[in-house]
């Protein structure tokens, strides 16, 4: 089991949301990555944010999620959309070492913080994070469209945790849906991701 | 038989990319001057289109069109049930109704709120038994159901009619299907016991994980569709003719896709994608449309809820004598579902029983539209039955492997209304394997046994589906320098199908792994049309095509080293990617100089002559572009004989907690009947996979809807309560019984669907174990209904009820 966050709690998000103007459905959040214009003496748009290493600048407007900052801002597709709104786990990436749902963050509420995505993973000369080694080793994906999500929840479990029983794993992968239901397949690939080191 | 590839693990292609975020999805494409399209949807759950107003929307900055039923059906909307683009007649809430494009998503939602749209509310209804009562609404503006071939039409039953089905008598009305064989008045006449009860099971929403969104463009008169689909080439050119673009000028790109279930194997059941291709049509620019997962549940397809009644008789052998089954399914609002029919045809080929009726009558309801969804009627029903397997085990004194075994599939038997034979059958083994594997004889004894509130329940299920079907096309082609290029229409849809049929032509042509590359993602590499991959056919089908493919060029290999070396071409075998004479191994040539002299006398070697002549047109298209280029290996598949099954069985101990209502699942395997074992990973995960979704099915997942305003209220993950890690066992045992089929060359046959029935039944059985062989007659079986029965009282509000809260 890892810590959770304190600084992205849903509370935050919302109030973020709302401070910012947007209302706080799905569909708004989805839909307000692509920018509103900015009013006269509202926030800074322009900001920095740390992604897998890089300091990155970038035009956020404030109501604007991490996920679709990292997907329509960056390029980054290797993190998936597949509810926006907090409740498959799709999204996930890495905040400060703790895996965190990307649809429900502000992108403004991280500019200080260290976000890892799944394309931040592999080492310099191409090999695959051990996570990502013993997923293809258990052929733990199926469609494959929550397995970098599962990827990042497992890469901030063994961080936090790096000899889990399976009775941890499960719990700590429980905030990540696999429609496929793959779970058995994923969770042999935590085991042997802890094992790999 | 000893194989080189067939059976092995490999890495298929695509998983690195998936582990890395590297392999793209529909929504992950862009396309430079892209605008984004957003859906404006039916806000009621049955009405006419009055009047759209649009023009404020229109002169707004950066919006760039609409689309509008009207251009999409010019010539009016087709009067027929099924999902149209878009539409002018809603008849759920969350239809499509327009898409307006603009320059950014925000823009186009802005505009949406500008457009002034006036439906005229129509009578809605959401259960199909209140639709059939006299004077209860319809789903559609003609009727309630719709009938093949002669358009829409009213079904109404008396409300005493009603009343008696749902106080578990046998249905009197006419049904609007039916089928049977053998003597079903002797058969219940022979029986010791006969039970009789009527149930429900609930539809409920796919949810694949990907949302189905879309991009398209045109160029140079071809179109271009970045989308999602089960099957890359099966649904091509249904998809061209949805768009009305010619085959030929038509792109399909489908590198991957998030999860498919039976809901993106047809193009009928996906023709959003249609909305960016026509809209690009109409704008002249690249469209993006992202579906949200609201919109997903609602055009995404769901499960057909069923209604019925059904009555078993066994002899004092434990032998089924007679089943007679009514239904009344769910075809939602847009018609469509079989299930009912397969559940029937289910029954009956893994039961066995002597003598079976069938009815059934399909009705509409305003709510999300219906079809094929893993294991369609099959897997509800086993959830059903395998309960009154064990009440029938406890009446007549039999241990309850025993009578399964009794009434067991085996070769030689047959199924179905029209009594197909099997290709093969060995479910008696399958129950041996299961019953070792999970220790039944070992386990049995801990049968209902209480500590504190907990209970014991042990549960035995079996999941059955057709899983093989024939008449598709092959194509290999070998480069001259030496590499087999496999150029499948198979979709990669998370089974790894598309690589584990493609390495059949491997393994004819004894080829090394490394020295193959299979060619698919999108349409214009020239690829052979697979079969629709829903109904757990792919691994039968496509390795027949693969393989026939293979052997055609193993047989242009040897004809072209005769001729360049002596003798006939049966003078000659294949090792090491050479042709060598069988005589003296040093006369040969390589995979690689046969390909290049392929190249030099061109003709049927190179797919110039001689093709054969019933290729499917997509094959032919393939062919005809790819000619000249390649030593070419073409096939088109003749049909096979008898049905292919695939079956299933699950073994479950779990602990019910009569207080709560809630269960741990102790034990759980599940063991596969699929002939050959083609790719043992790809097949543990089917039947982990079906596991979940067989728990799903039995406990959680449904479909709910506002009983006041027709509005769906589990559009999410959460409210429809797919499984989660949690609510499933952190170990899947799993096995396979690996005994070859004789109509598949490779011996193989499907698993995707049985591998869910089979737990799903189980469980189901366990539950009704643990509460002292007490049948709910209903899936889901949920906390509440276990509690409400625990407590003595009614276990369901409204008997019956679909689309609506249980318990
Ligand atoms: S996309 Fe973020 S939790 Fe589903
Ligand atoms: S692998 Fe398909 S959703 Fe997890």
């Amino acid at each position: 089991m890892y810590p959770v966050n304190p600084k992205l709690t849903r509370r935050r998000f919302i109030k973020g949301v709302i401070a910012s103007g947007a209302a706080a459905t799905s569909t708004s959040i989805w839909y307000a990555a692509n920018g509103a214009e900015r009013p006269p003496g509202a926030v800074e748009r322009l900001i920095r944010i740390n992604v897998n290493g890089q300091v990155r600048s970038v035009d956020v407007p404030p109501q604007e999620t991490l996920a679709s900052t990292l997907r329509y801002k960056l390029g980054l597709t290797g993190t998936k959309l597949g509810c926006n709104r907090g409740e498959c786990g799709a999204c996930t990436v890495l905040v400060d070492d703790i895996p965190s749902y990307g649809c429900s963050i502000l992108t403004h509420s991280v500019k200080a913080m260290r976000i890892e995505t799944v394309e931040g993973l592999e080492s310099a000369n191409g090999d695959l994070h051990p996570v990502q080694q013993a997923f293809v080793e258990e052929l733990s994906p199926q469609c494959g469209y929550c397995t970098p999500g599962q990827v990042m929840a497992a890469v901030g479990l063994l961080r936090a945790n790096p000899n889990p029983t399976r009775e941890e794993a499960r719990q700590g992968m429980a905030g990540n849906i696999c429609r496929c239901g793959s779970y058995d397949s994923y969770l042999n690939g935590v085991m042997r991701a802890a094992e790999i080191g | 038989m000893a194989y080189m590839h067939i059976g092995k693990d490999f890495v298929p292609p695509d998983a690195p990319g998936k582990v890395t975020g590297r392999i793209k999805y529909s929504e992950d494409y862009t396309r430079e001057g892209m605008v984004y399209a957003r859906l404006l949807t039916s806000p009621v759950p049955h009405g006419r289109v009055v009047n759209i107003d649009a023009s404020a929307a229109l002169a707004m900055d950066g919006v760039v069109g609409i689309l509008t039923a009207d251009d999409v059906y010019p010539d009016g909307e087709p009067q027929s049930t099924g999902l149209k683009i878009l539409t002018n007649e809603p008849t759920l809430v969350g239809e499509p109704i327009l898409a307006v494009a603009a320059v950014d998503e925000k823009t186009a939602e802005s505009a949406m709120a500008l457009i002034s749209l006036t439906i005229e509310r129509l009578p809605f209804v959401l259960d199909p038994l209140d639709s059939l009562r006299e004077g209860g609404a319809d789903a559609y503006t003609g009727g309630n159901t719709f009938v093949f071939r002669q358009g829409f039409a009213q079904e109404k039953w008396t409300s005493d009619q009603i009343t008696s089905f749902q106080n578990g008598r046998e249905p009197s009305a006419e049904p609007q299907q039916s089928w049977e064989y053998g003597d079903l008045e002797a058969g219940f006449a022979s029986s010791d016991f006969v039970y009789e009860t009527s149930f429900s099971t609930a539809g409920y929403p796919h949810m694949s994980m990907e949302p189905r969104s879309a991009m398209a463009y045109w160029e140079n008169g071809k179109c271009y569709l970045h989308g999602t689909s089960q099957s890359l080439t099966a649904l091509a050119e249904p998809m061209a003719n949805i768009i009305g673009v010619p085959l030929e000028d038509f792109v399909f790109i489908n590198e991957a896709t998030g999860g498919g279930f039976g809901q993106r194997s047809r193009a009928g059941s996906i023709p959003s994608m249609a909305i960016p291709a026509r809209f690009s049509q109409k704008i002249n620019r690249p469209v993006m449309m992202r579906v949200t997962r609201e919109e997903e549940f609602t055009i995404g397809g769901a499960r057909q809820g069923l209604q019925g009644w059904i009555k078993v008789g066994f002899r004092s052998d434990g032998s089924m004598a007679a089943m007679d089954m009514y239904c009344v399914s769910d075809s939602g609002g847009k018609g469509g579902g079989g299930d009912a029919n397969s559940a029937a045809a289910g029954v009956s080929a893994l039961y066995q029983s002597e003598a079976m009726r069938f009815r059934n009558t399909s009705i509409g309801t305003n709510t999300g539209h219906r079809g094929a969804q893993r294991g369609p009627g099959e897997n509800q029903i086993m959830a059903i039955v395998a309960p009154i397997m064990d009440k029938a085990a406890e009446a007549l004194g039999l241990d309850r492997l025993a009578i399964r075994k009794m009434n067991a599939a085996q070769n030689g038997d047959v199924s179905g209304s029209r009594s197909t034979p099997f290709t093969s059958a060995y479910m008696p083994e399958a129950l041996e394997m299961a019953a070792e594997q999970f220790d039944w004889e070992g386990r049995k004894s801990r049968s209902r046994q209480a500590n504190g509130s907990k209970v014991t329940g042990l549960g035995i299920g079996q999941g059955y589906h057709n899983a093989g079907r024939s008449g598709m096309d092959g194509i290999v082609r070998m480069l001259p320098n030496g590499r087999l290029q496999m150029h499948t229409g198979v979709g990669n849809l998370g089974t790894y199908s598309y690589a584990s049929t493609s390495r059949a032509a491997a393994e004819v042509l004894k080829m090394s792994w490394d020295d193959c590359d299979i060619i698919t993602g999108r349409t214009d590499r020239h690829l052979a049309i697979s079969s629709p991959q829903d109904g757990s056919n792919s691994i039968f089908t496509n390795t027949r095509t693969a393989y026939g493919a293979a052997q055609d060029m193993l047989a242009k290999m040897k004809e072209i080293a005769a001729m360049d070396l002596g003798g006939a071409a049966a003078d000659y075998d294949i090792d090491g990617s050479r042709v060598y004479q069988i005589t003296d191994n040093t006369v040969g040539m390589t995979y690689a100089t046969v390909a290049q002299r392929a190249l030099e006398l061109g003709g049927k070697f190179t797919g110039e002559a001689e093709v054969p002549e019933d290729l499917n047109s997509l094959t032919a298209l393939s062919v005809s572009r790819l000619a000249g280029s390649a030593l070419m290996g073409i096939y088109h598949d003749p049909r096979h004989a008898g049905n292919p099954p695939g079956f299933a069985v699950a073994m479950i101990e779990i602990e019910l907690d009569t207080e709560t209502g809630k269960f741990d699942i102790i034990e759980l395997v599940n063991i596969a009947e699929c002939g050959t074992v083609v790719h043992p990973q790809g097949l543990k995960n089917q039947l982990v996979g079906g596991a979940v979704w067989g728990i799903g099915l039995s406990v959680l997942e449904r479909h709910l809807y506002d009983p006041q305003n027709g509005i769906p209220a589990s559009t999410g993950f959460w409210q429809s309560k797919i499984p989660t890690y949690l609510d499933t066992p952190a170990n899947i045992g799993t096995g396979w019984v690996d005994l070859p089929d004789p109509e598949n060359p490779v011996g193989a046959r499907g698993i995707g669907e049985p591998s869910m029935g089979s737990v799903s039944a189980a469980l189901n059985a366990a539950i009704s174990d643990a509460l002292d062989g007490h049948l709910f007659d209903a899936a889901p079986v949920t906390t509440d209904m276990i509690i409400n029965h625990v407590a003595g009282i009614s276990e369901e509000a409204i008997p019956l009820a679909q689309n609506n809260f249980r318990g």
